[in-house]
């Protein structure tokens, strides 16, 4: 075993780290002269958005770069030996016991046929000589340390009878059991809830304070830096931009980039909104679903994911959903648009009803109703041109092509795009353009109201920023009822006249965004508030250019 | 999971209903009339009248469809036409050869092909990889009879390694003769078999490596050899079992071709000379046995996903 000398003061120190990207891609190197450390018992963030090269530096770090990605300049040193001069054996011995990593989706990191028991105590098992019960023991003391519950019992489920934040537990356990000296966490908190993000931060926190581990966090994430770093590595196309202590980053940031960044994140002291008093666009009257899964013998399983929601939303309005996974606010949207058919309930849109239970979907709900999803990746068709796809719409609803075209071009220079892009595909795009040109297809056919279903949360803060600024333009040019679907509170906070929030099916809280963020009645909508990372930081400097 | 046993052993029930009445048509609905085909060229009137009254061609439709379902419920397929023996018993007589070349056909293929489309995913778009894909075409497209006399003449013939044909019981005979006997005709029947497994292997491999648990386990340090085994290899059984299932149905048919080749006195071969001396019970009780099997395989198979894959669950 090496043991470190106390003299080190770095567990991790990168020197000009350069890894060369394979030939034809759009640049050289995917890292260029990175250079930082880490110290024993210290949290480094490594913050940036997509493409800056922050994960490329994490798995460099642990030798697990894909196929492909050379280091071709530059030290890795990890308790003071270089480990790109190491061969792969040596690396392999070092990885899981000296150095260990936690990734951000904890469902597909794990090995969905084993149990979380045996894959954690398969580091054991490759790493050290104790026998079956030892190694058992320290399993299940592992997993009490990360407070996961009766660990005897958990110990043979499978990955997918947990939660998402007691699978990152998991992950944390497995990756802590033989007390590395370096922890390296992949945005860990990024695909979990805020309430499940909150304390798997605070059980890094505790356990990295405990151990003495020296944490190397890669995340996109303002508001967990504020929340978990010592310190900050802000990282711009491949290189390092600006390091330096979290205060001095968060609170006198040099760097033009670094400012952007910070500046674009939105506050969560939503601005002063006069209240809307025109007549409403959609009307949602009881609205409910329950889904059941029928087995042989009458129903198995009855999820009410949707229950009897009332709301409505004013022309020129735009009303916030927010909550957790599975609250039901993605559902909403779907019985709203009828993607799914809600079991009761009815929507009114601009004075025509369309209740539950009319098999045949009017449409004009089909027209007037619009929505932008999540990921602009999955949902323009990548074998369709843009102009196809935007054009659609009208064409379906008998509006000629040459007219449909015309408005294409015109509702591109609205969404800020060249209208030259028409004939273009949309892997040609980029995530924020590709959301755009979905708003330009919603927005073709001319309705009364927009669903924003998480429409900016897969998008880099910078660009998330420009979106909420183009929905809210928008909104206003169409006079558009916007119903907003957002897990993120500052971004709700940013564009949203009135909130609801929900949980488990339910509306819980109703209110205008600034009485709901200043005074939440619901415990849960408090607990959702206390949750947001970073709120010890005033962020929001940009956020008035939607308000 | 019993329960889903016993619900799948009786949802066979109405599958076995169509294939016996399927069955049944074909006789009855083969042009002209089968006594006098079943008489041949020389036969006289009585002769043919003979042959319908034993058949019960004389009586009702469904009197005949009822007779010989009730017969079959008992376990009695009929009588062989030229042999005079139970349908039953000739199947009986062949059944070891067939099951034995079945089953080290299947063993060769599994053991040969996994590991090979396993290492051509590793290392995918090397020599290796191309190496496997190449022979898992050339596999596919090379007729078993084609393959099956090319072995015998390079093997048997040019270096005398092993019996141009034939067949031994590794009961009777002992297991040296067995193998060497069984060798080129599981080599001649496994080649398309492990042409399919190798392809189907690849490619769910090679979509299993890129799933991010493939990551976590080498972030553990494991050693890649395991890596492989206990993570790769288990997410990518179920695509690889199914085709291993659906592969039976394939056996049935090479086995004829096969077993013909190598003069081995299985049911194939028992096949073909009931097919050629248009013995109808036997074809019928072949035919039976065959749709019984390959239904019991796929639920054979279905239940071995569960052993695999824990998310899947009856």
């Amino acid at each position: 075993m090496t043991v470190a000398p106390a003299s080190f003061r770095s567990v991790l120190e990168v020197r000009g780290l350069t890894v060369r990207l394979p030939e034809r891609a759009d640049r050289r190197f995917a890292i260029e002269d990175v250079s930082f450390e880490v110290a024993a018992g210290e949290i480094v963030c490594v913050v940036g958005e997509s493409g800056s090269g922050k994960s490329v530096t994490a798995y460099t770090v642990m030798g697990l770069l894909p196929r492909g990605l050379v280091p071709v300049a530059g030290e890795v040193l990890l308790e003071g030996a270089n480990l790109l001069a190491r061969p792969a054996a040596e690396l392999r011995r070092l990885r899981g016991r000296r150095m260990a990593m936690i990734f951000q989706e904890p469902m597909t990191a794990l090995n969905p046929v084993l149990t979380v028991g045996a894959q954690i105590e398969e580091v054991l098992e490759i790493h050290t000589t104790l026998n079956a019960a030892e190694r058992r023991a320290r399993v299940i003391a592992a997993m009490r340390e990360v407070a996961l519950p009766e660990p005897e019992q958990l110990y043979h489920a499978y990955p997918h009878q947990l939660s998402g934040g007691q699978r990152q537990r998991v992950m944390i356990a497995m990756a802590l059991i033989l007390e590395p000296a370096l922890l390296v966490a992949d945005e860990p908190t990024t695909a979990l809830d805020v309430t499940t993000q909150a304390q798997i931060l605070a059980l890094i926190r505790d356990l990295q304070r405990r151990h003495g581990t020296a944490v190397l966090f890669i995340t996109h994430d303002f508001g967990v830096v504020a929340e978990i770093a010592d310190r900050v590595v802000v990282m711009q196309h491949g290189r390092v931009v600006e390091q330096g202590p979290v205060r001095e980053i968060l609170f006198r940031p040099r760097h033009p980039y670094t400012r952007m960044l910070i500046a674009a994140v939105p506050g969560l002291t939503p601005p002063e909104r006069p209240p809307v008093s025109k007549p409403p666009a959609l009307v949602v009257r009881g609205l409910s679903k329950v889904f059941e899964e029928r087995g042989w013998f009458g129903i198995r399983r009855r999820v009410e994911a949707l229950r009897s929601a009332s709301f409505a939303v004013r022309h020129g309005e735009t009303v916030g959903v927010v909550g957790e996974s599975g609250s039901g606010k993605s559902t909403l949207a779907r019985c709203i648009v009828r993607l799914l058919e809600p079991t009761s309930g009815e929507v009114e849109v601009a004075g025509h009803r369309f209740g539950a239970g009319t098999r045949r979907i009017d449409r004009r709900l089909r027209r007037d109703v619009q929505i932008v999803f999540q990921d602009p990746y999955r949902s323009l068709n990548p074998r369709r041109t843009v102009g196809q796809s935007i054009i659609e719409g009208p064409m379906n609803f008998g509006v000629p092509k040459a007219e449909a075209l015309a408005r294409a071009r015109s509702l591109l220079r609205i969404v800020r795009m060249d209208p030259d892009c028409l004939d273009r595909y949309p892997h040609q795009f980029s995530g924020g353009q590709r959301q755009r040109l979905c708003i330009a297809r919603a927005l073709a056919l001319e309705p009364k109201v927009l669903i924003a279903d998480e429409a900016v949360s897969a998008l880099d803060v910078s660009v998330q920023a420009q979106v909420l600024e183009l929905l809210d333009e928008v909104k206003r040019r169409f006079d558009l009822a916007l119903l907003f679907i957002t897990h993120d509170l500052r971004v709700a906070a940013t564009i949203c006249d009135r909130i609801l929030v929900m949980r488990q099916g339910e509306v819980v809280e109703e209110g205008p965004t600034r009485e709901v963020f200043a005074t939440p009645r619901h415990p849960y909508t408090r607990a959702l508030l206390d949750a947001a990372p970073g709120k010890g930081v005033i962020f929001g400097a940009a956020s008035s250019a939607c308000g | 999971m019993w329960g889903y046993v016993l619900r799948r052993l009786l949802a066979t029930v109405p599958v076995m209903g169509v294939v016996v009445l399927v069955v049944f048509l074909i006789l009855r609905l083969t042009p002209g009339d089968p006594a006098a085909v079943i008489a041949g060229d020389y036969a006289s009137a009585a002769d043919i009248a003979r042959i319908r009254s034993q058949l019960g061609l004389d009586r009702p439709l469904l009197e005949q469809f009822l007779t010989w379902l009730a017969q079959v419920l008992r376990g009695d397929l009929g009588t062989s036409i030229f042999t005079n023996l139970p349908v039953t018993t000739l199947i009986a007589q062949r059944l070891e050869p067939t099951l034995l070349l079945a089953l080290t056909t299947i063993t060769f293929s599994v053991l040969v092909a996994v590991p090979l489309g396993t290492l051509a995913a590793w290392r995918a778009g090397g020599l290796l990889d191309r190496c496997v894909m190449l022979f898992s075409v050339a596999g596919f497209s090379v007729p078993v009879f084609v393959l099956g006399y090319l072995l015998i003449y390079l093997f048997a013939m040019g270096l005398q390694l092993l019996p141009v044909q034939g067949y031994r019981s590794p009961f009777t005979d002992g297991l040296g003769p067995f193998l060497r006997h069984i060798a080129l005709p599981t080599l001649t029947l496994g080649t398309v078999f492990v042409a399919l497994i190798a392809r189907m292997t690849r490619a769910t491999v090679m979509d299993v490596l890129h799933e991010d648990h493939v990551r976590t386990a080498r972030a553990k340090g494991q050693h890649e050899l395991r890596v492989m085994t206990r993570h790769v290899l288990r997410n990518a059984a179920v695509p690889i079992v199914t085709v291993i299932g659906l592969g039976v149905a394939l056996l049935i048919g090479g086995v004829v071709v096969t077993e013909s080749v190598y003069n081995i006195p299985g049911l194939g071969r028992l096949v073909l000379d009931a097919v050629l001396k248009r013995d109808y019970p036997i074809i019928q009780g072949l035919i039976i046995l065959f749709s019984f099997v390959y239904i019991l395989i796929n639920l054979v198979i279905d239940l071995v996903y569960t052993l695999f894959d824990p998310r899947i669950r009856y």
